[in-house]
């Protein structure tokens, strides 16, 4: 399919200010210098919010990671998950057409897409409201013949319910995911022959239809809102994960900083970096931590950069005593 | 450091370094690998896969040799070195099979493919590929490019390997071409179908190994084996690049690079591979005299005796332009002092210090820069002044060196830090050097034609003495070295020379304006400034119509050999010297080209070494105070420098282009 970039452009892109916050984010996961490593992440995140990846969503987006927008270019080209032409507003509808899919009956999907949307595959359908395309293998091949549309599968569809599904959602609902003929994944359709003690006690769907409808809307464009950011390694940014309030350093440090210094790499646990760490704590001897308290140590086991956790599991306080008397 | 690997190609068995590839390897094992993609000075791709060969032991199926390290193949069960097959079945088998995907949707328009004959798939398809074809499905339709007035474009006949992205990207350093979509699909294009900003991109036409990017303005007009083939220097900068200059009967059909490590790699820039529609135009073809205020038309001999009546007795001024061969500089030389005057070559005013070989060509070789690990530029563009020098300052850029640049802020195609735009900056940098290893101090010219251009220079040798590093001069006119070498100066620079002077001999000098009232002789070979103001004119050779020897900027003397005849009377420069000298009654002593080189040498012995830069004694200027301006660089346009390009068509239709280019962007801006 030749894929080039569509005649008519929107003037601008820009990202919501959380997806622009997630993309920031983002770069912060790759080394100084390798930014554009970031690249498919964001292009995938611009599409999320706007359907499509546009002209000024590739130029932004190279911008932001000092990449040429030709590079930008060559890489949402090569991948058929970007779309490069406006999708429906409504839902973009991605009908499985490989083997199991087409024996089951994608190809009646679809000329569903053909008569209700539009003729030809990513054209727009006549309101705008939906577009179609055919798509490799999405694995779904038990359940099949089934579509994608959004992150959510549509499975063991027949014209019927597929067409009562794009109505629905024309009309504005929400259909519920997951196979359409009352199976509950992909078990045999008689039935479960085996493990059957699971079946008591299961949600109403499976997990990956319920998580879809505990969500909601799960057609409407990500804008940022509802993923959590996490990057811990941010601090205090990250909206989402735990991050220890700073604690207060072991007094110990404060009591007894005249105390001659010791090597503390011999204690099992601190390297040459983590020694530098504790040290910058005004911590320098063997006594000092030998005299911790609890709190001190999960103070340790916090903030001593690159020796996390280590100081309870390696109990520093034990060694450094041994240590610290000889 | 070096990791010797012995390794078996074909029964050979060879000792190589471990981090060659197995292509390299079996070039040093003089074994043919066929190949589209891999080019030894670009990066490796191994998206052709035309140089399978087989590794004996490893994987079973062919190895892309351009892609996978000596060092990579394990050795044999009981140690025995690795064994690597070109000729096996296994290799044939793959050969044919890449060469015939490669033509499934190649179109079979060799007949009309100005490629044919120079082809690389036409010649790898006789050498490596089957006769037939099992596709009968129609092939593919890819749109063309428009990529400028330069290199023209038949896409259909891409086969994608990518070798123009690469060097637009890695050497010239620009991002507007890439290879967009996938599969059947994919396609080069430029972003937004934009044309190439780049004084390099004729380059990808030799890169291209089919007919998918050729010359535009050579469309047509030759095939490559009724060209006459003559090796020799380029003249449009001062870098001195190897060139071939093809020929078809008497006219210059075009010119390509040669290969030659210390100089050009194997670049050219635009202005040197295109210029030769400025060889037919506006040439002097034969000599004139001016009467009443026009000039006429005139036979050698009337023009030879009216020059030699006007110098007689006069006070002479002989002035070596950009263009001249060391040859005719020492002719002039001999003549004009002979007959009391003066000459001097360093028209644009640069306040080079004769016979001080280490201050008006350096101590550096174009070749060290390449291992440079700070550079410092001096009041130079040279994206401008020389091209495919700047290529290879971007290279030392890439491999981690520094670039420090004092003078105009411009667009270098790689990241600089700008010290400062005058000469402040220069003190500046000098009281914070210190002895840094690999330093290379790279002077302009724009540096060195104000008045302060020697104290500049010896402010640029105390940096230079400072960082305990090398320094170039980067000159701009390809004969202002030899010229130099060969002492064709006068105290006081040019315009002591020109001051006094009751007639001025111009060898070609176009770029500036001679002194009212005096009697003008121009010699050259195009009706440009200078024979638009002169007397007589004798019309003469240009640098592909004689032998001549040129010295390079960093001091390489290379000589350039004709490739035609000039034009209607005009005669080579040393010849009509000597012929006037003659008529002056003080015969130059040599009656060929062999015996003018004979006393040249004789006086300038180290010209004799042809294409070796010769070390220079280190005689550093005295470092005095330097006046407080900002640094301009010496080429305004790149493309109009000499009356050559200024009499291009071509040329005329870059640099408006260019200039739009630029208008644009401010606006943009």
């Amino acid at each position: 399919m030749l894929r080039r970039l569509h005649h008519e452009q929107p003037e601008s892109f820009a990202f919501t200010e959380a997806n622009q916050a997630w993309a920031e984010a983002q770069l912060t996961k790759y080394p100084e210098g390798r930014q554009a490593s970031a690249v498919i992440p964001l292009l995938w995140r611009a599409q999320e919010q706007e359907g499509w990846v546009s002209k000024p969503a590739i130029e932004h987006i190279a911008d932001m990671l000092d990449m040429a927008y030709i590079r930008v270019l060559e890489v949402t080209s090569f991948y058929f998950m970007f779309q490069m032409k406006p999708v429906g507003s409504v839902a973009h509808i991605q009908v499985c057409g490989t083997l199991s899919c087409m024996i089951c009956g994608a190809e009646d999907l679809i000329k569903v897409c053909q008569d209700k949307i539009a003729s030809k595959a990513h054209a727009l359908s006549a309101d705008g409201k939906f577009s179609w395309e055919e798509v490799e293998c999405l694995g779904s091949c038990s359940n099949a013949p089934m579509v994608q549309i959004g992150k959510d599968y549509y499975e063991d569809l027949t014209t019927e319910t597929f067409a009562a599904i794009l109505d629905d959602l024309a009309a504005g609902k929400v259909p519920t995911p997951g196979p359409q003929n009352g199976r509950y994944a992909a078990e045999p359709l008689s039935g479960l022959t085996s493990l059957k003690d699971h079946e008591a006690g299961k949600h109403k769907l499976n997990a990956s239809a319920q998580l879809a409808d505990d969500i909601g809307d799960t057609i409407k464009r990500i804008d940022g809102t509802e993923v959590p950011l996490l990057t811990p390694w941010q601090g205090g940014a990250a909206s989402s994960a735990k991050v220890p309030a700073e604690t207060p350093r072991p007094k110990s440090a404060v009591q007894q900083a005249e105390a001659k210094a010791d090597d503390l790499t011999k204690i099992k646990g601190v390297g040459p970096k983590a020694a530098e760490a504790i040290a910058e704590a005004g911590i320098t001897s063997f006594a000092q931590i030998a005299g911790w308290s609890d709190e001190d140590v999960a103070w340790a086991d916090e903030n001593i950069k690159g020796a996390k956790g280590k100081a309870s599991r390696d109990d520093w306080r034990a060694q450094a005593k041994a240590l610290s008397e000889g | 450091m070096s990791d010797l690997r012995k390794i078996i190609i074909d029964d050979q068995e060879i000792e190589v370094d471990g981090a060659m590839t197995l292509i390299q390897a079996c070039e040093l094992a003089q074994t043919e690998v066929p190949r589209f993609c891999y080019h030894e000075r670009l990066s490796i791709a191994g998206n052709c896969r035309m140089c399978l060969v087989e590794v004996v032991g490893g994987p079973p199926k062919p190895a892309a040799s351009c892609a996978m390290q000596v060092r990579d193949l394990r050795p044999g069960p009981n140690g025995e070195p690795p064994v690597v097959k070109t000729n096996s079945p296994m290799v044939k088998k793959a050969r044919e099979g890449v060469m015939e995907f490669m033509l499934i949707n190649h179109p079979l328009d060799c007949p009309i493919c100005d490629q044919g004959g120079e082809c690389d798939l036409q010649d790898q398809a006789m050498a490596y590929g089957i006769s037939d074809t099992r596709f009968n499905e129609g092939k593919r339709a890819v749109d063309d490019l428009n990529l400028g007035p330069l290199v023209s474009t038949a896409m259909t006949r891409c086969i994608s390997c990518t070798r123009c992205v690469r060097f637009t990207s890695e050497v010239a350093g620009i991002n507007q071409m890439g290879q967009t979509g996938r599969g059947e699909d994919a396609e080069i294009t430029s972003y937004l179908n934009e044309t190439l900003d780049s004084n390099l991109q004729g380059n990808i036409i030799d890169l291209c190994p089919v007919g998918a990017l050729t010359s535009k303005p050579y469309a047509f007009t030759a095939r490559p084996w009724e060209l006459t083939k003559t090796e020799s220097i380029d003249v449009m900068d001062a870098l001195g690049s190897n060139i071939r200059v093809d020929t078809k009967g008497r006219e210059v059909k075009r010119f390509v690079p040669r290969n030659h490590d210390g100089v050009n790699e194997e670049w050219i820039s635009d202005k040197t591979r295109f210029v030769w529609d400025g060889l037919r135009r506006q040439r002097l073809d034969t000599p004139y005299i001016r009467e009443n205020g026009k000039l006429r038309k005139a036979t050698w001999a009337e023009a030879l005796k009216a020059a030699a009546e006007a110098m007689n007795g006069k006070k002479v001024a002989g002035l070596v332009g950009d263009l001249a061969p060391v040859e005719a500089a020492f002719a002039l030389k001999q003549m004009i002092e002979g007959q009391g005057g003066n000459v001097e070559c360093r028209v644009d005013g640069a306040k080079l210090p004769a016979g001080n070989r280490s201050a008006y060509v350096g101590t550096t070789s174009i070749e060290d820069i390449d291992a440079a690990k700070v550079i410092y530029l001096i009041g130079s563009n040279p994206r401008d002044e020389a091209p495919v020098l700047n290529a290879r300052i971007r290279k030392a850029w890439i491999n981690g060196a520094e670039v420090k640049l004092i003078g105009e802020a411009v667009d270098l195609t790689y990241d600089y830090e700008l010290v400062g735009p005058g000469r402040a900056s220069v003190e500046k940098a000098i009281s914070s050097a210190t002895k840094t290893e690999g330093a290379v101090v790279i002077v302009g010219q724009g540096a060195l034609t104000e008045v302060d251009g020697e104290a500049v220079l010896g402010q640029a040798m105390a940096l230079t003495t400072a960082l305990g590093g090398s320094m170039l001069v980067l000159h701009t006119a390809a004969g202002r070295v030899g010229a130099m070498d060969v002492n064709a100066t006068t105290d006081g620079g040019i315009d002591a020379t020109l001051a006094e002077a009751e007639v001025v001999y111009n060898l070609g000098a176009d770029e500036i304006a001679m002194p009212e009232g005096a009697f003008v002789i121009y010699q050259g070979s195009h009706g440009d400034n200078g024979a638009h103001r002169s007397d007589v004119i004798l019309p003469a050779a240009a640098y592909t119509e004689e032998n001549g020897l040129f010295v390079n900027t960093e001091g390489r003397p290379q000589l350039a050999l004709r490739a035609a005849f000039p034009p209607g009377e005009a005669k080579e420069n040393w010849a009509i010297l000597r012929a006037l000298s003659a008529n002056l009654g003080s015969a130059l002593e040599y009656d060929s080209l062999a015996q003018l080189r004979q006393a040249l040498v004789a006086t300038v012995p180290h010209l004799a070494q042809i294409d070796q830069v010769v070390a220079n004694d280190w005689q550093a200027l005295p470092a005095t105070t330097l006046e407080k301006a900002k640094f301009k660089n010496a080429v305004a346009d790149f493309y109009l420098t000499n009356p050559i390009a200024r009499a291009s068509s071509l040329m005329a239709e870059l640099s408006a282009n260019a200039k739009s280019r630029g208008a644009t962007k401010v606006a943009a801006e």
